[in-house]
């Protein structure tokens, strides 16, 4: 992500301290992931101490200070999720992509994370693929899905 | 500067209008423990050590004194059973994770708080926040700061900044109860400018 991407970004936010968490939730959804350099350059157009970006970067959930693949791939492990098999459905996605929760694999493929709830607990159970809900989700179809991402 | 009268353990003691509860019993020779305060930096309420009562009309009400306001003729006790057996109980959790730190064992004596009460967890950091905040609003530095949260909670130096400043100051180093401070310092300078 190179500089003039990120000073439009804060630009768009008027370059306020208080936009922070803004700025680097859309440099989030832009690169996927806050490079180093990219905290360096926001905490130098704010005026905010690297320290401060850092604890606020590392705080958050949404943020992520490693590289993703290019697919996000998010397992509801929510009680209702959980209670139709969502931990198969996490073991099928663990055993096709070779990688745990938090991991992003060697290819740049896929990134797994676990969620608590998506919200949709009658879809259960439930995986987000960038976005996209996989709803009442079965292990075959789980492979079936993730095999049409590239 | 308004003067105000408080009763602090019994003693009539004179404030300034806008002290702290600490403050003013500092000022009156009144010791109450405390980890997270610091003379030179805003109050932070980390450490809940300064914990008192006061008089709230006929009922008591526990307040952290670093960070509560003296007022008028406000009553205030120090020591009782309750805070002793409040105090007693943060120090034991502090030494959960810090159980060689000399600050906490001289107020462990005092409070009788038990190290092995809780299972250890050398996390060695007690959050109390004096390197952090010392470096940001003293010295306006910003090298060391707070990463992670909840139980990952943990302070952390820019390397960029501790290459330049920090050999030269190092005037955090005294302020950490636990010497954790010290251990990330050296452990930064190793990995990021082990030349200097």
């Amino acid at each position: 992500m190179d500089n003039k991407k990120i000073d439009y970004l804060i630009e768009k936010h008027n370059s306020e301290a208080s936009s922070l968490i803004q700025i680097l939730l859309d440099i989030q959804s832009e690169n996927h992931w806050l490079p180093k350099e990219a905290l360096e350059r926001v905490s130098e157009k704010l005026q905010i101490p690297l320290t401060r970006t850092m604890h606020i970067a590392s705080f958050y959930k949404a943020f992520s200070l490693v590289p993703k693949g290019r697919h996000e791939v998010h397992i509801c492990m929510g009680t209702a999720c959980h209670v139709r098999g969502a931990k198969r459905v996490l073991e099928t996605v663990e055993d096709l992509t070779g990688i745990k929760p938090g991991e992003t694999d060697v290819d740049m493929k896929f990134s797994l994370e676990t969620v608590n709830c998506l919200g949709c607990c009658a879809l259960g159970p439930v995986i987000e693929i960038n976005g996209k809900t996989h709803g009442k989700i079965s292990v075959s179809e789980t492979a079936e899905v993730l095999n049409s991402y590239k | 500067m308004k003067i105000i009268n408080l009763n602090i353990d019994g003693k009539i003691i004179k404030a300034n209008e806008g002290m702290t509860v600490l403050e003013a019993a500092q000022s009156a020779g009144i010791f109450i423990p405390k980890l997270c305060h610091h003379e030179k930096l805003i109050p932070f309420g980390g450490c809940r050590l300064c914990i008192v009562e006061i008089d709230a009309g006929g009922w008591t009400k526990l307040v952290v004194s670093c960070v509560y306001q003296a007022e008028a003729n406000m009553v205030v006790k120090t020591r009782s059973e309750k805070i002793d057996r409040i105090r007693k109980t943060i120090l034991e959790l502090l030494l959960a994770h810090a159980p060689n730190s000399l600050a906490l064992q001289e107020l462990a004596h005092e409070y009788g708080a038990d190290k092995n009460r809780f299972e250890k967890e050398a996390s060695f950091c007690v959050h109390c926040g004096l390197c952090v905040r010392y470096c940001s609003e003293v010295k306006k530095l910003n090298a060391v700061g707070f990463i992670d949260r909840g139980i990952n909670k943990e302070i952390s130096f820019i390397p960029e900044i501790a290459a330049k400043e920090c050999n030269s100051c190092k005037e955090c180093f005294p302020l950490c109860p636990t010497s954790y401070l010290q251990a990330v310092f050296v452990l930064t300078e190793a990995l990021s400018f082990p030349e200097h």
